[in-house]
């Protein structure tokens, strides 16, 4: 069990220090060579106006909170899906409860016109 | 175990009993296999995205009548070496003001969030990566994570184009995964459990088989979570220049380059392994090595219908996106996981065609109930008129004085 784990572990740090590696080297062999016009905020060869920090559209974020909802909503399935096979009809049915309530929040963000991009 | 039959498994005892001759401990050997297995998988998938990138390059190439990379050694296939070799030598330009942690992480963070789904991926009945209990929660969380690298992107970069990237990648990213954890819930609950080499042993019947609408839907929401045409709005390039990797030079614009293809690799790899059966096939009991060949040919069928579907699509509008995802997508998700949930629970156990027939009715049931729908409320309604005519052409009339020409 452990070793599985650190397998994992191993695999993660080499997932993400071989990338960083070779972005070091190639920073080593690559030329250096920067200037004020090279470096600056690429924008279609225009002067950049303002901060890039814009504000954003709010829509963005209901988003972000709709699919909070649905995911945490999941994260309480999926120990259910793996015990799937030895419950009664009863846990089953009460799972289909559970997603037909979410599925009302749906429908009612829904009617709101949360979802709609306008 | 014959090397031929399974080599992969043959080498790991013979590495194993050749360290424990040298009096090596047993934990020592483990950490060192770990590392090696791992270190191979890493740099495999890193090497094999080159022959990736030109395949998809050269296919694409025919796709749009094309002849595509042909200078390189024979057909072009040396052509991503050369660019390798190439961008290894580029200058990495840091435009002004970027936020140098984030800017320099994302990259690498990019390339490791894809990397990592190769560690719980079974590749035959005795070549995995780790056998975790939660492999498909992995993915899933992993996936995440590769989103994570695409905001650091747009956010350090200080360019107002690769932010607009970085929201969109926000908004569609975020909710296509609403519907595909959804309907990775089926496959877990007809295997009963999150673990790879589970989900794939227990489908001597492919679950596309049983449950083809969950297939579907998966399918769809990984080309989106992909970014890629018909789905490209992060990095749609005739509106936003690139998104997010738009200040991006050198090694760490080809990051997001291999990133992008290998994760296309993946998402083929993640399908085939969890609904057409992975390395499911005649005759894998005996020779395990065929459960790679099987594993290889599922995966390059679905990439390439994958590959088919980039070339010829155009790219959706982002209210379109939204409505298919939120609109369609997730509705149905919902409704085939809880019709799934019941009818298989209904269904006599132990009856393999009964449960199967049962199946397959329900999902073609939906099929009809959705197409229905569809025509009902959605495709034949008139597009609402958001605003007037722009009064663009509209201005002072300019009247043109004749000069007359009097004697």
């Amino acid at each position: 069990m452990t070793h599985e784990w650190l397998y994992l572990g191993i695999f993660l740090t080499l997932a993400m220090a071989i990338p960083v590696l070779a972005l070091i080297i190639a920073g080593i062999l690559s030329p250096k060579k920067p200037n004020p016009i090279k470096n600056s905020t690429y924008e279609c060869g225009m002067e950049t106006v303002g901060p890039s920090w814009v504000q954003f559209k709010v829509q963005y974020y209901i988003y972000g909170l709709i699919f909070l909802i649905f995911d945490v909503e999941t994260v309480l399935l999926f120990p259910w899906a793996v015990a799937y096979n030895r419950l009664t009809l009863f846990g089953v049915l009460e799972a289909i409860f559970f997603v037909l309530i979410l599925t009302g929040g749906l429908w009612y963000v829904w009617r709101r016109g949360a979802i709609e991009w306008a | 175990m014959t090397f031929i039959a399974d080599p992969i498994t043959f080498i790991t005892h013979w590495l194993t009993q050749l360290m424990g001759g040298w009096g090596w401990s047993a934990t020592l050997i483990q950490v060192l296999l770990n590392i090696l297995g791992s270190g191979i998988l890493v740099l495999g998938a890193m090497v094999f995205t080159t022959v990736l990138i030109w395949a998809e390059r050269k296919l694409g190439a025919r796709f749009q009548d094309r002849p595509g990379p042909n200078r390189v050694g024979p057909w072009g296939i040396f052509q991503t070496i050369a660019d390798m070799l190439k961008i290894f030598t580029k200058e990495y330009i840091t435009p002004v003001g970027a936020d140098k942690i984030p800017y320099n992480l994302a990259p690498a963070l990019a390339v490791a969030a894809v990397l990592c789904v190769w560690a719980v991926l079974p590749f035959s009945s005795t070549v995995f990566g780790t056998n975790i209990g939660i492999g498909l929660l992995f993915i899933i969380g992993v996936g995440g994570l590769g989103e994570i690298a695409i905001i650091l992107a747009g956010f350090g970069s200080n360019n107002k184009y690769a932010l607009l990237g970085a929201f969109r990648a926000v908004a569609q990213l975020v909710s296509y995964e609403v519907p595909m954890v959804i309907v990775l819930l089926i496959p877990v609950m007809l295997s009963g459990s999150m673990g790879m080499n589970d989900i794939v042993a227990a489908q001597s019947v492919p679950f596309i088989v049983l449950a083809p609408i969950a297939g579907v839907i998966f399918f769809i929401t990984l080309i989106a979570e992909n970014g890629r045409a018909p789905f490209d709005l992060v990095e749609a390039d005739s509106e936003l220049v690139a998104g997010y990797n738009i200040e991006y030079s050198g090694l760490k614009f080809g990051f997001f380059f291999v990133a992008d293809f290998l994760h296309a690799f993946t998402s083929a790899l993640i399908f085939s392994t969890v609904f057409l059966g992975g390395w499911q096939g005649p005759g894998v009991e005996n020779a395990p090595i065929l459960g790679f060949v099987y594993l290889l040919i599922k995966t390059l069928v679905v990439y390439f219908i994958m590959l088919t579907l980039r070339f010829s699509l155009p790219r959706f509008r982002i209210d379109q996106m939204m409505n298919l995802n939120w609109k369609i997508l997730t509705p149905l998700a919902l409704f085939a996981f809880m019709v799934t949930a019941l009818v298989n629970k209904l269904l006599p156990a132990g009856n393999n065609l009964i449960r199967i027939g049962g199946l397959l009715a329900v999902n073609l049931l939906l099929w009809f109930i959705t197409n229905w729908a569809l025509s009902r409320f959605i495709t034949n309604q008139p597009r609402p008129v958001v605003s007037g005519a722009r009064p663009v052409a509209i201005g002072e009339k300019k009247t043109v004085v004749k000069e007359e020409t009097s004697a």
